[in-house]
C-alpha cells in the first residue's frame, strides 16, 4: 500500500511544484508507514531529482499524452491499483487542476485542493479558501483520498536517494483531444510565473507600457519573474499572463514588490499568500500598505533606481 | 450548439469573512451574493456568443438550495435561455459533481461550460469531475474556444505557454480569463428573466466525500514598517538581513 504521486516534467524538466507534490507524499507515506511512489511522462533522464525529493521508486509511462485528461487517468488510475495506493497526490499546478479530479470521480474518492499542509493523522487536510482570505480544515471521509498540494507552499527535501525508474505501460485507451499546436509564450530563462520565488508586479501607477524598464531591471538582477494588476494587462501595457488576482493568476511567492498598485481586494486575493510583501507607492492611504511588511510612500520613478543601484551591489557581492 | 453552463454563487469580492457556529459555517450574514466571476464573464458569455453564431441554447445549472434564485436571474438576465436548479446543499465537489453528471446524463448536451474555479472553495475541481462521471474529453482552464462543426478548437494555458487543443462534442471545458468580455444584463434582458423557466429538481443521493471541521483565519501581518524613499537602497539590505527574503 504505497501513496501515489503525479510528478509533472516540463520537457524532461521537474518543476519545484512537482518535488513539492512528490515530499508531500512522502510525509505522508511516512504517516502511513509505506513509501511514496512517483509516476510520469515523456522523455526523462534517470529519475529527474524524484528520489531525491523522496519518492521510492519511479513508473515512466512514456508514451502518454499529459494534456489528454482521459488518458492520464486511465494511466494514473491504473498505477494506483498496481501499487495498492488508497491516497493520491498531485501538485495544484495546471496538470493537475486537469487530471485530479476526474482521478478522484474515478476512485469515488475525496479530493482536497490546493493542500497547505501535511494531513492530520485522521486525515484533516488545510486549504486556503475564500482567495486566501481564509483557510479551511477539510476531513476526507472516503477510503480512497486524492490530494493536490499548492505550490509554493510546502518544502523539498533532499534524501540523498535516486529511485528506481521501471516502464509502466498501462492501455491509455482511445484519445479524447488532439494536440494541434503548442506556443512557448515566456522568453528563454524567463521564470513561470507561478514558480517564481520572488515577483515584481507593476499597476496603473506606472503610467504607460514605455516606463516598465525599470520593473523589468530589477526582477532581472533579483532572478524574479514579473507580473501586473488587471487593468494593466486589459489597456495591453503588459501580456495577460502576467494578470495576477482574483480573475487572474494566484501566486505565494517568497517576496512580491508592488509598485504603483493600490492594493484592491481583488488583486491582494492573488497575491496575498506571498511571505514578504514590499508596498511602493506615492499614496500613504493606498490599500496596499495594510496587507505589506515593508512600505515606501514615494515616486516609483524616484524611489526605483536607488533600489536597482542597491540590487546590483547586492547581486554582485553574493 | 446544446449548451449547459454551470454556474455557481460566491460571496461578492469586497465581503467581509467571518464564520459563526464555533468557525464552522461561513457567515452569510450581511454578504452580498454574486455569480462566481468566472462562471458569468468567461462561461456564460462565451456559451451566449457561440449560441448567438452558431444557433442552440444556452441552459443554466446550479446545485443549490433557494437563495439561489437572484443569481440565476441575472444569468437569464446576461441572455441563458432558461435554467434548473437542482435543490440540495453545496456539501462538496465530488456531491456537486454527481449531481450535475446526473442531470446532464442522456440529454445530449454539446457543451458543458464551466468556470475555472469558484472564488469561495477555489477548487478547479467539479468541472474535471463531471467529465470523468460523463466519461467525456475536458479541457481545463481554457481561454479561447472556436468551432467549426461539431469540432472546437479551444486554446488552454500549460506552463509556459499555451497550446492549441482539438476536440469533438461533446465535451466538457473550464473557463478562464480572456474567453469573452463581461456583459452588462439590460433592462430588456431584466424583464425577460423574470418569466424565463427556471426549473427545480430534486437531488439524487449521495454521501459527502469531504466536510469541513472549521475555519480560521491567516495570521495577521504584524504591520507595515516604512522606509523613507530617500532611504530606499536600505531595502535590499533590510530583505537580506531582517527579513530573510533575498
Ligand atoms: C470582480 C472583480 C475582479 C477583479 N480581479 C482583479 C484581479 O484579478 N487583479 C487585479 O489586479 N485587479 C482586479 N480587479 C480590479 C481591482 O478592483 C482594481 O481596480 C485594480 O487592481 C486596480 O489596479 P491598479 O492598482 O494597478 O490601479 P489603480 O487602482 O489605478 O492604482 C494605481 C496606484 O498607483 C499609485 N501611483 C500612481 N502614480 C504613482 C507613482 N508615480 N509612484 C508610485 N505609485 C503611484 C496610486 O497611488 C494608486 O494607488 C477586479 C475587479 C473586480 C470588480
Ligand atoms: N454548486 C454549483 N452549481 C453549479 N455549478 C457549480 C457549483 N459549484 C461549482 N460549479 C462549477 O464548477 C466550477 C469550478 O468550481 P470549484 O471546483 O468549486 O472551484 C465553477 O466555476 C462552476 O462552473
Amino acid at each position: 500500500m504505497s501513496v501515489l504521486v503525479y510528478a509533472d516534467n516540463h520537457q524532461g524538466k521537474f518543476p519545484k511544484s512537482s518535488l513539492e507534490a512528490v515530499s508531500y507524499a512522502a510525509d505522508i507515506a511516512a504517516m502511513l508507514g509505506t513509501d511514496a511512489v512517483a509516476i510520469t511522462t515523456g522523455a526523462i533522464q534517470g529519475d529527474g531529482g524524484l528520489g531525491q525529493a523522496g519518492a521510492s521508486k519511479v513508473l515512466h509511462a512514456a508514451q502518454v499524452n499529459a494534456s489528454d485528461s482521459q488518458q492520464m487517468t486511465r494511466v494514473i488510475v491504473a498505477a494506483a491499483a498496481h501499487v495498492s495506493a488508497s491516497v493520491v497526490v498531485f501538485s495544484h499546478d495546471i496538470a493537475g487542476k486537469l487530471v485530479a479530479p476526474r482521478v478522484a470521480a474515478r476512485l469515488d474518492a475525496g479530493l482536497v485542493p490546493g493542500a497547505i499542509a501535511i494531513p492530520t493523522s485522521d486525515f484533516v487536510v488545510k486549504k486556503n479558501v475564500f482567495s486566501g482570505k481564509a483557510i479551511a480544515d477539510i476531513a476526507l471521509n472516503t477510503a480512497n483520498k486524492v490530494i493536490t498540494v499548492l505550490p509554493n507552499s510546502y518544502g523539498v527535501k533532499a534524501t540523498g536517494n535516486t529511485a528506481p525508474v521501471e516502464a509502466f505501460n498501462a492501455d491509455a485507451g482511445a484519445a479524447g483531444i488532439k494536440v494541434k499546436e503548442v506556443k512557448a509564450e515566456s522568453k528563454d530563462g524567463e521564470i513561470p510565473l507561478p514558480e517564481a520565488e520572488i515577483v515584481v508586479s507593476g499597476g496603473r501607477g506606472m503610467k504607460g507600457p514605455e516606463h516598465w524598464g525599470p520593473i523589468e531591471e530589477l526582477a532581472k538582477i533579483l532572478g524574479a519573474a514579473t507580473a501586473c494588476s488587471r487593468p494593466v494587462a486589459d489597456i495591453g501595457w503588459r501580456p495577460h499572463h502576467e494578470h495576477v488576482g482574483q480573475t487572474g493568476v494566484t501566486i505565494r511567492p517568497n517576496l512580491y514588490f508592488a509598485i504603483g498598485i493600490s492594493g484592491a481586494i481583488q488583486h491582494l486575493a492573488g497575491v496575498n499568500g506571498s511571505k514578504t510583501i514590499v508596498v511602493i507607492n506615492k499614496d500613504p492611504e493606498a490599500p496596499f500598505f495594510k496587507a505589506a511588511d515593508y512600505g515606501i510612500v514615494g515616486d516609483a520613478f524616484e524611489v526605483l533606481p536607488k533600489i536597482i543601484d542597491a540590487a546590483k551591489q547586492f547581486s554582485a557581492s553574493k | 450548439m446544446k449548451i449547459l453552463v454551470c454556474i455557481s454563487k460566491a460571496p461578492d469580492t469586497t465581503s467581509k469573512i467571518a464564520f459563526s457556529d464555533n468557525n464552522t459555517k461561513f457567515d452569510e450574514n450581511g454578504v452580498q451574493f454574486i455569480v462566481n466571476p468566472y462562471d458569468e464573464w468567461y462561461a456564460l458569455v462565451r456559451a451566449l456568443e457561440i449560441k448567438e453564431t452558431l444557433g442552440g441554447t444556452v441552459t443554466t445549472l446550479s446545485v443549490g438550495g433557494a437563495d439561489y434564485e437572484p443569481i440565476i436571474r441575472k444569468a437569464l438576465a446576461i441572455g441563458a435561455d432558461d435554467a434548473v436548479r437542482i435543490d440540495a446543499a453545496e456539501s462538496d465537489s465530488l456531491y456537486v459533481a454527481k449531481q450535475i453528471a446526473n442531470y446532464a446524463k442522456g440529454k445530449g448536451f454539446d457543451i458543458i461550460f464551466c468556470g475555472k474555479e469558484t472564488i469561495n472553495y477555489n477548487g478547479s475541481v467539479v468541472p474535471g469531475m463531471v467529465a470523468e462521471l460523463l466519461d467525456l474529453p475536458y479541457v481545463a482552464l481554457a481561454h479561447k474556444i472556436d468551432l467549426a462543426g461539431n469540432t472546437a478548437t479551444i486554446m488552454r494555458e500549460v506552463p509556459g505557454g499555451e497550446e492549441v487543443l482539438e476536440v469533438n462534442t461533446p465535451f466538457v471545458l473550464s473557463a478562464a480569463k480572456g474567453m469573452a468580455e463581461q456583459r452588462i444584463p439590460n433592462m430588456r434582458g431584466i424583464m425577460a428573466a423574470r418569466t424565463k423557466p427556471l426549473a427545480v429538481e430534486a437531488a439524487s443521493a449521495a454521501d459527502a466525500s469531504t466536510t469541513v471541521k472549521g475555519y480560521s483565519l491567516p495570521p495577521a501581518k504584524s504591520g507595515c514598517k516604512y522606509i523613507t524613499p530617500e532611504n530606499a537602497g536600505d531595502l535590499i539590505r533590510i530583505l537580506h538581513e531582517e527579513a530573510k527574503a533575498l
